[in-house]
């Protein structure tokens, strides 16, 4: 397993958000989740320009073995997505934490929201419980 | 309970993803279910299948026995060794389970059932055996390892003592013999060549380590799925069950109806293909992105149908699925998934075909 970068914050359902250094966030999957998945074979990305709100479905990833919706950490406005993934979803299972990126929203009360969220301490004792 | 294989510690040592199967604690993957699946198709691949359950049939009147029992006929097994794919089917036509028969001697046959369908499958040979004196025996004892790919068999060759490997070289599709205290059938659930051979529990795991030294990758479960829908095979469970007859599963080639054998639901199998006008299961591939999957509907001109066995074909680069349509349903269809129509190509298969995408595929 991948180590688990320290500046990034976790939802439950396994999806990471990154505090970028001009305000927007960055979120994927993580290294545990993609194990779990297995082999990603399908990505559908969100639209640039849609409107999340925090704990919304906003993309979908497809192993051979399952499909599962990619929530989104907080609410804003989705400012980019990675436009390599629908060709390749591997990228996913390489690099969960980095160029498996899936999109990156512009928050509307950051500050707020991500209090929310876990940080990779707690986040390694959720996954560590579920293992057992 | 959950129950484990000899080869459970030895999976586990080489790092698989384990699940649960039917009961059964079994690796889904080594690490990559497309590796795997790709290993088996260009290469060799093996695969425990001890979880599969072995049932011996002995008695004078066996052959009689199964002529009741099952809705293939067993008189096409005229030389010992040879292996017959049949449907055992309850009074109505629905399907109990799908298995394969080996005639060994006249009063010794060798089954091979599921593993998820066990417990019915052995009350249900049991009951229906009484009546012919047969004795049926659960060969616990014994274990499976599935040796398939284009390489296989010249791999296992190389592990067997001379006189057992010229036996084993000289069977052809759908045979068995016997030699190293092994079974060695050609037989497999992934469109290639190679062997299924069973094997005494205690040199399972010395079987299984020999052929890894041999150059033949350990595949799971996971990939054993999309090996067998790419090869148009049948899953139990998913593509039928009692509620469906070999008709709605396109099991109809196992399907004799020679005069006068009376195997359990013929009458409702007769009944069925004169009436006509039943549900169909056809082939399907996506060309759009995304992933057909169990369950998902199908919107045809004629009413809607279900995708029953559904995934991503690893050779393919596409989705492929197995689903049950109305009769006459044909051309483009539409898989509802998550409430998106998606158009869906009704095509013959086998979906992969010597390591290539099948005719029209």
């Amino acid at each position: 397993m991948q180590e688990i970068p320290g500046d990034l914050k976790f939802m439950k359902s396994h999806e990471w958000a990154r505090v970028e250094d001009k305000g927007t966030v960055t979120v994927g999957i993580s290294d545990h989740a993609q194990g779990l998945l297995g082999d990603l074979v399908y990505v559908e990305l969100p639209s640039i320009g849609d409107t999340v709100k925090a704990g919304s479905a906003c993309a979908v990833v497809e192993s051979v073995k399952a499909a599962s919706d990619v929530y989104a950490p907080l609410s804003g406005t989705v400012v980019a997505v990675n436009e390599a993934l629908p060709d390749k979803p591997e990228t996913i299972n390489e690099d969960a934490y980095g160029d498996g990126w899936i999109f990156v929203i512009k928050p509307d009360n950051l500050a707020e929201e991500q209090e929310e969220l876990l940080d990779p301490d707690a986040y390694a004792e959720l996954i560590e419980s579920e293992d057992h | 309970m959950t129950h484990k294989t000899i080869l459970n510690e030895t999976h586990r040592a080489l790092g698989a993803k384990m699940v649960d199967f039917g009961g059964w604690d079994m690796p889904i993957n080594y690490g990559s279910q497309i590796g795997e699946h790709h290993a088996v198709r260009r290469d060799a691949g093996m695969f425990d299948v001890s979880h599969m359950t072995v049932v011996d049939l002995h008695g004078a009147r066996t052959r009689e026995f199964l002529r009741h029992l099952l809705a293939n006929s067993i008189d096409k097994l005229k030389v010992s060794g040879k292996a017959l794919y049949s449907c055992m089917l309850n009074e109505q036509g629905g399907v109990i389970d799908d298995l394969i028969v080996y005639y060994l001697t006249e009063d010794f046959f060798r089954v091979v059932v599921n593993a998820s369908t066990r417990d019915k499958d052995l009350a249900w040979i049991g009951k229906q055996a009484r009546a012919f004196d047969v004795k049926v025996t659960e060969r616990a004892d014994l274990s499976m390892i599935a040796v398939q790919g284009p390489n296989a068999r010249d791999k296992v060759f190389g592990l067997l003592m001379p006189e057992t490997r010229a036996k084993a070289a000289k069977i052809g599709k759908f045979v068995a013999t016997e030699g190293d205290g092994l079974f060695i059938a050609r037989t497999g659930y992934t469109g290639e060549d190679g062997f299924e051979i069973i094997v005494p529990e205690a040199q399972a795991v010395s079987l299984w380590n020999r052929l890894r030294d041999a150059g033949v990758a350990p595949a799971g479960l996971g990939a054993r799925d999309t090996l067998r829908l790419e090869a148009g095979m049948n899953l139990y469970g998913q593509d039928m069950d009692e509620t469906v007859t070999p008709w709605e599963a396109n099991l109809g080639w196992t399907v004799t109806l020679d005069e006068g054998r009376d195997f359990i639901g013929r009458g409702v199998l007769e009944k069925q293909k004169a009436d006509g006008g039943h549900r169909v299961m056809v082939g399907l591939v996506m060309d759009d992105k995304g992933v057909l999957r169990h369950g998902q509907r199908v919107v045809t001109r004629n009413g809607d149908g279900e995708i029953l066995s559904g995934s991503f074909s690893p050779t393919l680069g596409k989705s492929i699925a197995f689903a049950r349509v109305p009769a006459g349903s044909s051309g483009t269809l539409q898989a509802d998934i998550r409430g998106k129509l998606v158009p869906v190509r009704v095509v013959r298969y086998p979906f992969v075909r010597d390591g290539k995408a099948g005719a029209g595929v």
